[in-house]
This record gives C-alpha cells, sequence and structure tokens, in this order.
C-alpha cells in the first residue's frame, strides 16, 4: 500500500497554508499507511547558508550545539534544523557525523524533512506540519512491506542537496541494485527498497545525469512495482512503473498542482472542484518547475 | 432512516458529510423491486470507496461528485450515474443495470462485469474491461494497456486509441475500436465486422449517446490459437 501527496504552489498567497493543507493530505492517506509518515517541506532560504535536517537520539541536548558549531539550531520533536554558512558545510557535515547521537537526515538550502513512526497526524503534530510555510511539499504515509517499521525505513528518503523521495511499491531487484551502488560508493544506512531507490538517483546524479535523465533510466535498472515522487529545490517530478501497478492521480489549477495516491487525498484542497484532474500516465516522466 | 437523508422533489437525498457510507450502502441494498423510493441522489462523495455497492433494486442513484474505488460494484439493476470520475474497478462484477461515468475511470473499469451497460464519457486507463463476462463497455475517449485482457464475453467499444497488449489472451469478447491501437496483445487479431457485429455496435452507440457511424470502427476478436495449450506457443502466454 503506501500513500503519497505532493503539492506544488504557484500562488504565493497559499504558501503560508502549505503546511496546513499538507498534513490534512497525509491524515486522509492514513488508512494506505499507518506505520509511519514522513514530509520533506521547501520553505525560505537564508541566502549563503545550507540547512541539515538532523535527527536526534533521546537525551541529547541538540541546543547545545550552535555554541560548538556556531550555527543556528531549530528543534522539532527529535529532529533539528542547524543551519550554517554555506562555506562551512563539509567542516560541519563532519563535525555532524562524528556525533554519534546525531543522524544527519537531508541537507538542502530550502528542504527540511522529517519523518517517524506513528500515524499520520501523530508525526504531523509532532514536527509542527501545520505552521510551516513553503511552496511545496511532499509527504508519505508508509505500510511497510520490503523493511521492519522503522524512522530509517520511513519515506522521504533524500537523494542529494534539496532533494527527496517517496515511493509507493516495492522493488524486486534492490539487493542486486544495492550491491552495485556500494561498489560505487555509495552508503546505505538500511535494508529498505526505497532506499536504494534514492541512492540510485543519487549516483546517477552524481555522474553528470539531470534529473528527469535519471528518472528515465531508473525505468531500465529498477525492477519492480513503483510510484515515485521526487522533489528538488525547484519543483517536483513523478514517474511510475510501465504496468502501472500503483495508483496516481494528479490536480491542477491555476494555484497549484496536487499529487495523491488517491483522490480522497486531494478533496479537501481549495478549488478542487474545477480543477484539471488526471492520471499520469506509466513510464512517462512528469515535471513541474518554480520560475526562478 | 437516517437523518442524513432528506426527500425533496421525491429524490432522496443522501449527504455522505453528515453521515456514514455504512448508512448510505445500508439504505440502498435494503431496497427491493418493489420499492417507491427509487431516486437518489448522494452529496460529498469526496472520493470515497464502494459506494452505491451490491445494489438489487430497479432504482435511479446519481452520485454527484468523484467516487473512489469499485463504485458501483456487483450493481444488478440499479441506473448509476457518477457525475464526476471514477476510481479503479468502477462496475466491477456488475451483473445488470446501467454505470455511466461522466468524467474519467481510472483502471480496471467493468473488470469481471457480466451484464448491464458501463458508459465513461471520458477516458478510461489500463485494464478497461479486464476479464469481462457479458458486459457493455462503451468509451468514449480512449483506455489505457491491457484493456480486455482474458476477456470473455460481451462488447467493448472504444471511441478513441487504445493502449498496449489490447485484447491479450482474448476468449470471445467482441472489441471494437475507432482509434489506433499502439499494440495487440497475444491471441488478439483484426475481424472482418459482420451484419451482427454491426447491428451491436449500432445499437451500443446510440444507447451511450454516440453520433460515430458503426463503419469508422475496425472489428478485433480472438484468434483462438491459445485456447488450448501447444507447445509451439509457450512464449505467448
Amino acid at each position: 500500500m503506501c500513500g503519497i501527496a505532493g503539492l506544488f504552489l504557484k500562488n504565493p498567497a497559499l504558501e503560508p497554508q502549505l503546511g496546513t493543507l499538507m498534513a490534512k493530505m497525509l491524515d486522509v492517506l492514513t488508512e494506505r499507511g499507518p506505520d509511519s509518515a514522513g514530509f520533506a517541506i521547501y520553505g525560505a532560504s537564508t541566502p549563503g547558508h545550507v540547512k541539515f535536517t538532523v535527527r536526534v537520539k533521546p537525551g541529547f541536548d541538540v541546543l547545545s550545539l550552535p555554541a560548538r558549531l556556531d550555527a543556528v539550531v531549530t528543534e522539532h520533536d527529535d529532529h533539528a534544523v542547524v543551519s550554517v554558512p554555506a562555506a562551512r558545510e563539509a567542516e560541519v557535515r563532519a563535525l555532524l557525523e562524528a556525533h554519534p547521537e546525531l543522524v544527519i537526515v537531508s541537507v538542502g538550502s530550502r528542504m527540511e524533512l522529517f519523518k517517524g513512526v506513528g500515524l499520520p497526524e501523530d508525526v504531523s503534530v509532532r514536527f509542527g506540519l501545520s505552521g510551516m510555510s513553503g511552496t511545496h511539499a511532499i509527504g508519505h504515509t508508509r505500510m511497510a512491506t520490503e523493511s521492519a517499521v522503522t524512522t530509517e525505513g520511513a519515506h522521504p528518503f533524500s537523494t542529494g542537496s534539496d532533494q527527496c523521495l517517496v515511493h509507493n511499491g516495492s522493488l524486486s531487484n534492490h539487493n542486486d541494485v544495492r550491491r552495485s551502488l556500494i561498489r560505487e560508493g555509495i552508503k546505505f544506512a538500511t535494508q529498505n527498497d526505497t532506499e536504494v531507490a534514492a541512492g540510485y538517483l543519487s549516483y546517477k546524479l552524481r555522474e553528470g545525469a539531470k534529473l528527469d535523465e535519471a528518472l528515465t533510466s531508473a525505468l531500465n535498472d529498477l525492477d519492480g512495482f513503483y510510484t515515485f515522487v521526487v522533489g528538488t529545490e525547484s519543483g517536483f517530478g513523478v514517474l511510475r512503473d510501465p504496468v502501472a501497478c500503483k495508483p496516481a492521480v494528479m490536480a491542477e489549477t491555476d494555484d497549484y498542482v496536487a499529487f495523491g495516491s488517491e483522490y480522497r487525498a486531494l478533496a479537501g484542497l481549495p478549488g478542487i472542484e474545477t480543477a484539471h484532474l488526471f492520471e499520469p500516465e506509466p513510464a512517462r516522466v512528469y515535471f513541474w518547475e518554480r520560475a526562478a | 432512516m437516517s437523518t442524513a437523508v432528506q426527500v425533496m422533489d421525491d429524490v432522496n437525498v443522501f449527504d455522505l458529510a453528515a453521515a456514514t457510507l455504512r448508512e448510505l450502502n445500508g439504505a440502498l441494498q435494503n431496497l427491493d423491486a418493489t420499492t417507491n423510493q427509487t431516486a437518489w441522489t448522494i452529496l460529498n462523495p469526496r472520493g470515497a470507496h464502494a459506494l452505491a455497492v451490491g445494489v438489487t433494486a430497479p432504482v435511479n442513484i446519481t452520485i454527484d461528485g468523484h467516487a473512489g474505488y469499485y463504485c458501483a460494484g456487483m450493481n444488478d439493476g440499479a441506473t448509476v450515474v457518477i457525475n464526476g470520475n471514477a476510481a479503479t474497478g468502477v462496475a466491477e462484477n456488475m451483473m445488470s443495470g446501467s454505470v455511466h461515468v461522466r468524467g474519467d475511470a481510472s483502471q480496471s473499469a467493468g473488470a469481471t462485469a457480466h451484464g448491464g451497460l458501463l458508459i465513461i464519457d471520458g477516458n478510461a486507463s489500463a485494464r478497461c474491461g479486464i476479464s469481462m463476462k457479458g458486459v457493455d463497455i462503451v468509451v468514449k475517449g480512449s483506455v489505457g494497456h491491457m484493456s480486455a485482457f482474458m476477456a470473455q464475453s460481451g462488447n467493448l467499444v472504444i471511441c478513441g486509441n487504445a493502449g498496449e497488449a489490447l485484447g491479450d489472451s482474448l476468449y470471445e469478447a467482441r472489441l471494437f475500436v475507432k482509434g489506433k491501437v499502439a499494440s495487440l496483445g497475444a491471441d488478439c487479431e483484426v475481424k472482418e465486422m459482420t451484419d451482427e457485429d454491426r447491428d451491436i455496435l449500432a445499437a451500443l452507440l446510440i444507447k451511450a449517446g454516440c453520433t460515430e457511424s458503426p463503419d469508422e470502427f475496425t472489428r478485433y476478436g480472438s484468434a483462438r490459437k491459445l485456447y488450448n495449450f501447444h507447445v509451439d506457443n509457450a512464449g505467448e502466454y
């Protein structure tokens, strides 16, 4: 099963409502994924700065970090966002990685990524999703099939700076692809199949492919069934496997483009009654970009 | 009766914003052939699954909005109109009656249906009419891949185009396509349009309110080579 929600705003007037709208979409998708939930949200950036989202082990005082890192730290339940000047990205990454109490979940100028075990509504409340604003967000509710119900196995997975991936389906050749990618230096934290898809895209991007090219080559190299939604700093993309096993419906208005595993997830969006609704075609890469 | 139902101009109006799906389906499934509550309108469906399933009375049901999975499944005699889109499996296993989708239908529309008429004004996606067993389906737009897979009997009329592998492993259903077929599935071939075919097609086009002429369509059917296992065909199964 699993449920996916994506919302990409065209109308800036809706940006303060992004978190509230995404929280509602995720709540509706609880029936498709009650085990765990997560979301990536693209909010404001500080010029010349990058944000690390880190997961913090219980007992570690994350607010002691600013003094040590000279960073701005914001707490969200068991996650924290650490903002530092971009010039210090490598240095701060090494410092964060040196703390066994911390796991780096994502990095980017705009993307923050939160995920956890529990009902989607509880996960949204814990992280304060309703209070978040931004231009676009991607969320996921998980019903685990290929690996255990853990925070690490929840989606989204980060695929690179300001990039994330969510997945509905299951891959059948993930062990094989994981072995190949490990030889290429890609690191994996879990036995999860989606992490392999994320690692695959990271590898292709590292080798110089553009995101749409990486998604197109995924059609050849990833076996199984999947609907992927990927987020980038300026947009989001959708890809379904050629057999189209997993559901997908999209809505477009003058104000937004939205993705839902089912129409129910879109039913609460403003102006949905007159939206252009369509089902993305199998094996076709879709991409929406925000004007720079 | 539930307070969610209000009778207006002899129409029973059921608001799903005020009552549960179970109450709705319970009310509809309790109707019998002698009922005088013959007109029903369902408000605020908001993509709910299993709307108006298992109805066995000859009543008129209008769903005012988009429907979720398996809408009007197992329908046996009701006339159901969906003023919106329908998700996976609309009218699956219909026995008799009719279902009219005014928007698009998702995958597996009319799956395994034994009888009745399914009309889709827009497009239907993959596997339309999969394993159909006697239903008539008219799609005014196009259908996705693997439509009429293992279709056993009945008629599938497609006014637009058909996706890949149309009629794969087809039995005796008749397929009529006006537009292009991306590819034919195993054991599906072009057939000559007989007078009987033309009469069936013409009647269905009229029933569905289509203006096309039967002469604009190509008839496809089973080559009947895969009915019995033959080792030379092993790669086709």
